[in-house]
Formats: structure tokens, C-alpha cells, sequence
């Protein structure tokens, strides 16, 4: 443990990593219980195609990518509310269409050692000012959480309710839809367009399965999201193997784990 | 004095009118049952009611001190995600949420939604998550959230679909009680019989026009009798030809 901090982009990767990891589980529950769930992927690709034209437009990476994908946010947020378009189909199509851009972009302009990153992540890709932003949006997604908690749960749980009690729900919409779309941004350094959502999916799951309250659920997937970042990462440096596939297979396995788990207690 | 009062309504979404013309209105006490057909217009009259939507023309007023924002409403349980990981009194609580701006909870509210649950008979269920409950008590913990909402008058959406037969009759009951207790009750129902047996008035929206009135003089118009049986071929019952049986 202790050789592995003595790098600084491991210090950085274990800072950043962890910190989004619980953003991003945090943003998830909210995500998953709405249906929200593919917005995560939907964006992690439009954050690629940004990227990839960042890059080869020679701007600062996070100055393009940001504002897309808070942009794009908004819009398929409102692409899902409206029940003319098919809200998952919408999600479907700009993704994969933000991806096609971002890899013809990628291999005209001759990025392709730079693709594999985007793709699938690197923990070499962080800088000092990502860990900077980093801590500040995780403590603005912390405080959100804790001082909102009471408005994202009536909203999560039932939309008309919650407006018709004169809480604004398009508001605190908008606002998970922000911050999501900073922590994919962000996160999909390290992870990977291709396994970002991950990250905000497999928590939220594994602890619905356990869990019977909503406090509960957001504590423990936050907790869960932390530990296997932290095991995958340590998992990728010993091994020897990608970071952002060791962290999802952790994910994965403390999924299956949790599942076997509520299903014998639904037998008992 | 009236809760509420609808003026030349007019009312649709996407550009299509629902309804128009049309004028009600809710007095204190009243128990009143919204019935009509699918499309009528139903689930748009009362999410206008509750001013998730607004009304093309004409006006909806609150009075006698209600504030829609205090109105308590039950949604339909096909709204509602029954699968949803919350613990009941998270859930009841959540009614409470119009009452102050700050964001944590205070003692009032937590023993404001700690009284509606004994009201609806779930005190033992508080701590059980929300998923694990049956139809009949996610409904009555629905309700307790929507009294949290209000002292005065709950709108209540379709509120038996999905029950058997015997949780829709303790249901009924319950409305009926709290009604009696003094708060106003607004019901938009397929069941137009259980409508006629309990409500005190009768809104019927259909795509030609609407009754509102007494549920007694709603027995007697050209919409209810369309509904209700009038002839039963019973021998019992010949006595009462021409009359209402319910």
C-alpha cells in the first residue's frame, strides 16, 4: 500500500478515483430509481466525441467537453420527459453517434495512442488541476445531498407529488443532471468512456438489494462505490491490469454478491 | 364558502383541448366523485386542481384558506414506483414537505406524519421498507402521506385500481371516515356504483358534456341513469321498477 502511494499520479488516481467514484454513486441512486439510468452513458460518449475534438482542435480538453456534455444533459433529460420521442432510443442514437464523431475525429487528426485512453481510461491521464476540481465537485455534490436530502427523496420518489407540494422538481432535476454530467466529464479519465456509467449504476443496485430505506441506500452505495474503487485499484497496479475493468469487475462481483445474499434471506 | 371553484374551465395538453366549458366547484365537506370515461378528461381536471398543469382558459380559485400547495393528494398507484427502496415513515414524511423551507425535518413534522400513520392504521409499519408492503397498505401510506399535505381537502386519484375487493372497501371506509372527520374529499373513480354510495356530489365528464350536482339529482339526470341499474329483472325487485336500486 504504502509503495503504491509513493507515486504521485497513484496518489492523484487513488484521490480522484475515489472522490468520483462517490459522486457518482451518490448521483446514481437518484439516476437509477428515475430511470435515468443510460443518461450516464449517453454522456460519458458525448464527453468522448468532445474530447476527441478538443484534442484535435488543440483546445484545453476540459473547456470543450464540459459545456457539451452539461448541454447535452439538459437535453436528454428533456428528451426522456417527453413522451413523443422514445427517451432510451433518443440515448441510443446521440451516444452512438457522439462516439462515431469522436473516432473518426480521433484517427483523421492521428490520435489513436490517445483513443485507447479516452476509451477505456488511464490513471496516468490526471493532472494536479483535476484533482483540484475534483475535490471541489465532490463537496458540492456532498453538500447537495445533505442539505436537498429531504427534496431529492420527494423527488425521486414521486415527481407530481413533490411539485404539487410546491417543490420544484424541474430544479433539482437540473441539478443531479449538472452534476452528473461534471463527474462522467471528470471521471471518464480514469475510467473510460466504456465503463464510466458503471460507476454510477452497479452501487445503486448492489445496495437496493440489502437496503430498505433511502438514507441507507445512499450511505452504502457511497461506502461500497469508495471500497471497490479503492480494491480495483490497488487489484490493476499488483496485476498489472487496466484500472477502470479491475474497479467494474469489482463492482460486478459485490453485485452478484449482495444478490445471493438478498436472495436467501427472501427464502429464509 | 367554497375550496375551490372552476370557471369556464378550459383544459388540454399538447395543443389538444380535453375539455371546455366547464364549471364546478368544491365546498368545504363535500365528499365529491369525479367519474367519466377514459379521455374524458379526468386525470387533466385534476392535475389542474393541483396546478401541475395550467388551464387553456377560464379560472381555477382556492378559498376559504386553501392554497393548492396545501391541497394532499394521492396518486395513482401506476405513478407510483412500488418498487422503491424507502422506509414508510421516509415516505409519509415526504407529505410534510410544503409545510417549512429549511431543509431538515422539525419535531412538528415528524409527529404530524406520526399521527396521520395511526390515523390510517400503519403505525406498526414505519420502520418496513416500502417495496415490501401489499397494495392495500402502499395506498394507506400514500394516504397518510397526503393528509401530511393538508388539514383540508385530499384529491384522491383513482384510488382502488389495483386493490382486491376487500382493501377497496377498507379504503372506502377510511375516505368515508376521514371525510366525516371534516376534511374534503375529491375522488376521480371508474366505479361509478361505490361512487353513488359514497360521495355527496357527483362530477360526471363525458365527451358531449358534464353533470355536476347532488348525488342525488345526479341519480335522477340522464347521465347517471345511463350507469346505474334502474330496471332489475329480479322478481325481488319489480316493486322498485322505475326507481334506483343500487
Amino acid at each position: 500500500m504504502i509503495e503504491v502511494l509513493s507515486y504521485d499520479f497513484m496518489v492523484r488516481a487513488l484521490i480522484i478515483g475515489a472522490l468520483v467514484s462517490l459522486c457518482a454513486a451518490l448521483l446514481g441512486v437518484v439516476l437509477v430509481l428515475k430511470r435515468y439510468s443510460m443518461i450516464g452513458d449517453g454522456l460519458s460518449h458525448v464527453g468522448f466525441g468532445a474530447l476527441a475534438v478538443a484534442a484535435a482542435a488543440n483546445l484545453a480538453p476540459l473547456a470543450v467537453a464540459v459545456p457539451v456534455v452539461i448541454i447535452s444533459a439538459f437535453l436528454l433529460l428533456r428528451l426522456s420527459k417527453n413522451s413523443k420521442i422514445k427517451g432510451d432510443a433518443a440515448i441510443a442514437v446521440i451516444s452512438s453517434t457522439a462516439l462515431a464523431v469522436g473516432v473518426i475525429v480521433a484517427s483523421v487528426s492521428g490520435l489513436n495512442t490517445d483513443l485507447n485512453t479516452y476509451l477505456f481510461g488511464s490513471i496516468l491521464a490526471t493532472t494536479k488541476a483535476d484533482t483540484v476540481l475534483c475535490i471541489v465537485l465532490a463537496v458540492v455534490v456532498i453538500v447537495v445531498f445533505f442539505v436537498f436530502y429531504n427534496k431529492i427523496f420527494a423527488v425521486t420518489f414521486d415527481e407530481d407529488f413533490s411539485k404539487a407540494s410546491g417543490v420544484r422538481p424541474a430544479l433539482y432535476n437540473m441539478i443531479i443532471a449538472l452534476l452528473t454530467a461534471l463527474t462522467i466529464v471528470i471521471g471518464m479519465r480514469i475510467m473510460g468512456t466504456l465503463l464510466i456509467s458503471a460507476l454510477i449504476i452497479f452501487p445503486a443496485l448492489s445496495s437496493m438489494k440489502l437496503c430498505k430505506s433511502f438514507k441507507s441506500v445512499i450511505i452504502v452505495s457511497g461506502v461500497l462505490s469508495i471500497i471497490c474503487f479503492v480494491s480495483g485499484l490497488i487489484l490493476s497496479y499488483y496485476l498489472d491490469i487496466p484500472t477502470g475493468p479491475a474497479v467494474v469487475l469489482f463492482n460486478c462481483a459485490v453485485f452478484i454478491v449482495f444478490y445471493i445474499i438478498s436472495s436467501i434471506k427472501a427464502r429464509l | 364558502m367554497s375550496y375551490i371553484i372552476c370557471k369556464k374551465l378550459k383544459m388540454g395538453y399538447e395543443g389538444k383541448v380535453v375539455f371546455e366549458n366547464l364549471s364546478f366547484a368544491v365546498n368545504k365537506g363535500d365528499y365529491l366523485c369525479i367519474v367519466g370515461e377514459n379521455g374524458s378528461g379526468k386525470s387533466t381536471l385534476m392535475k389542474g386542481l393541483l396546478g401541475l398543469i395550467s388551464p387553456i382558459s377560464g379560472s381555477i380559485e382556492y378559498g376559504e384558506g386553501l392554497e393548492k400547495k396545501y391541497i394532499g393528494y394521492l396518486p395513482q398507484q401506476s405513478d407510483i414506483q412500488s418498487d422503491f427502496p424507502g422506509s414508510v415513515f421516509e415516505v409519509v414524511l415526504s407529505g410534510t414537505l410544503n409545510r417549512r423551507k429549511i431543509p431538515f425535518y422539525s419535531k412538528e413534522q415528524k409527529s404530524i406524519a406520526l399521527n396521520n400513520m395511526e390515523k390510517v392504521g400503519i403505525s406498526g409499519l414505519k420502520k418496513k421498507s416500502f417495496q415490501e408492503l401489499s397494495g392495500g397498505q402502499q395506498q394507506r401510506v400514500l394516504l397518510a402521506r397526503a393528509l401530511c399535505a393538508t388539514s383540508k381537502l385530499i384529491i384522491l386519484d383513482e384510488p382502488i385500481s389495483g386493490l382486491d375487493p376487500l382493501a377497496s372497501q377498507d379504503l372506502y371506509d377510511l375516505v368515508s371516515e376521514l371525510n366525516k372527520e371534516g376534511i374534503t374529499v375529491v375522488m376521480v373513480s371508474h366505479d361509478i356504483t361505490s361512487a353513488v354510495y359514497h360521495a355527496s356530489h357527483i362530477l360526471h365528464l363525458s365527451s358531449d358534456g358534464f353533470f355536476y350536482g347532488s348525488t342525488h339529482r345526479y341519480m335522477h339526470s340522464s347521465y347517471g341513469e345511463k350507469f346505474l341499474i334502474t330496471d332489475c329483472p329480479c322478481d325481488d325487485c319489480r316493486h322498485s321498477k322505475g326507481g334506483i336500486r343500487l
